[in-house]
């Protein structure tokens, strides 16, 4: 099987992602979305610490710890970017003016649950940041993930092991191996990577897809 | 005449008692009123309950408030970082209580204890471990879940310039939970780093009008980094 690498997987979620569209861009794998939108579409990146019309990272020496993004690294803010305080960055979440989310994944349910918070470990030191709000917020919540974990699981189930972030607030996931759109009959394979057969496809994922 | 500045951060934090409920802004070290943590941490109110995102980084600001023993609780979001080494210990240690919060409950619970606001229901949480034995119910269809809100003794927050009324504006992110936190709190102290005469803030763009904030103090311009605060250049 040839996985699509991590930017190859970046560059796929980018050309899904519209003119106009508000984002928020979740941390980790999502994050490198964002180095491949095309540069003549705008598209509004939103940070949940209060920053609308995210831009790239500073050069280094031009760094602003005032600004920074919700992985707590310094970025830039674009002509005609907002800032504003937090009651109103996740009212733009949780009121549905975000169009597109985009979330890593521990595991993603057939009926489209998300848990990506956290492993449910004992002696895990619990953290959830914005990661509720988001799941349930923007009009479309995209997961992107590898398809399996290293030890070869399916990370698509047909329940969550792992604590839930969300219920049923998945709409699309994008693996390394496919795009899958969650439906009311399940997950209906949207694309495949690579030529590989469905039945190889199938073979590895953990629930049944819809050709 | 009004004059809400304190003369300095001691003055500010003068009366913080015990067992006090203390918001504190910031989003990591941006909008960390890292000078007014260092102020309560020499006054000395133990037993306190503080709310923030996060639980400290480094080991300066929040991270040393809660060195010292003094917390009984955190409300917050987002305890675990590469650098919450004071807190991990603390947490490890079962020497420090934690009530997790998704990040938009926190701000929204804050925001409603400002606007007086009972309770308020919310999609965030629901069916989740963090919305476990709270109320629910389907509105239009869809699930929520009963949140309350968070009221606070004591809000302190970092802004960038304000007036002896009160008024405050901030700078870039570190806007983040200060203008509603000052709502939240029975006493609303605000570090600035600049103190204007009435009328320079542009009426239009005053962030938190000044009925919100009860005293201003002024600190010498930090840069925020990484893991806490240094002298700007």
């Amino acid at each position: 099987m040839q996985r699509l690498t991590r930017e190859q997987m970046a560059v796929r979620v980018a050309r899904d992602i519209p003119e106009g569209a508000y984002v928020n861009l979740g941390i980790g794998l999502p994050t490198l979305v964002a180095n491949h939108l095309p540069r003549d579409r705008e598209v509004f990146l939103h940070s949940e610490n209060g920053l609308l019309g995210m831009g790239p990272a500073p050069a280094p020496g031009d760094e602003d710890y005032d600004l920074i993004n919700a992985g707590k690294q310094p970025v830039t803010l674009l002509s005609g970017g907002a800032y504003f305080h937090h009651a109103d960055s996740f009212a733009m979440m949780r009121g549905g003016h975000l169009d597109i989310c985009v979330l890593g994944a521990f595991q993603v349910s057939t009926a489209g649950d998300l848990a990506n918070w956290h492993t449910g470990a004992p002696n895990a030191i619990p953290a959830v940041g914005g990661a509720m709000d988001l799941a349930i917020g923007a009009k479309k919540t995209f997961v992107m993930m590898e398809h399996l974990t290293r030890t070869g699981e399916s990370k698509i189930v047909e329940r969550c092991t792992y604590p839930l972030t969300g219920v049923r607030c998945v709409s699309r996931i994008y693996t390394d191996l496919s795009v899958l759109d969650v439906t009311t009959n399940g997950l209906k394979v949207v694309e495949i990577f690579n030529d590989l057969p469905f039945g190889e496809l199938q073979k590895v994922t953990g629930v049944p897809l819809i050709d | 005449m009004i004059d809400k500045i304190s003369a300095s951060v001691e003055a500010a934090l003068r009366d913080v008692p015990d067992g006090a409920t203390v918001m504190i802004g910031g989003f990591g070290g941006a909008g960390q009123p890292s000078e007014l943590i260092d102020a309560l941490i020499a006054q000395g109110a133990r037993d306190l309950t503080i709310v923030n995102n996060n639980a400290g980084n480094g080991e300066v600001g929040l991270a040393a408030l809660l060195k010292t023993g003094r917390v009984r609780k955190i409300i917050c979001s987002f305890p675990r970082q590469v650098d919450s080494q004071v807190f991990d210990g603390l947490y490890s240690a079962g020497k420090i209580e934690l009530e997790l919060v998704p990040q938009g409950n926190l701000a929204e619970r804050i925001r409603a204890a400002g606007a007086g606001i009972g309770g308020f229901f919310t999609p965030t949480g629901y069916g989740t471990d963090l919305g476990k034995g709270k109320e629910t119910r389907e509105i239009g269809g869809r699930m929520y879940v009963l949140e309350s809100p968070i009221h606070a003794d004591v809000a302190l927050i970092k802004a960038e310039k304000g007036d002896r009324w009160g008024n405050l504006v901030y700078r870039k992110t570190a806007r983040n939970f200060g203008p509603i936190m000052a709502t939240a709190a029975r006493l609303a102290i605000a570090s600035v780093h600049e103190i204007v005469p009435l009328g320079d803030l542009d009426p239009e763009n005053i962030v938190t009008p000044g009925i919100f904030v009860h005293r201003l103090v002024k600190v010498p311009r930090t840069a925020t980094g990484p893991a806490g605060f240094r002298q700007a250049a």
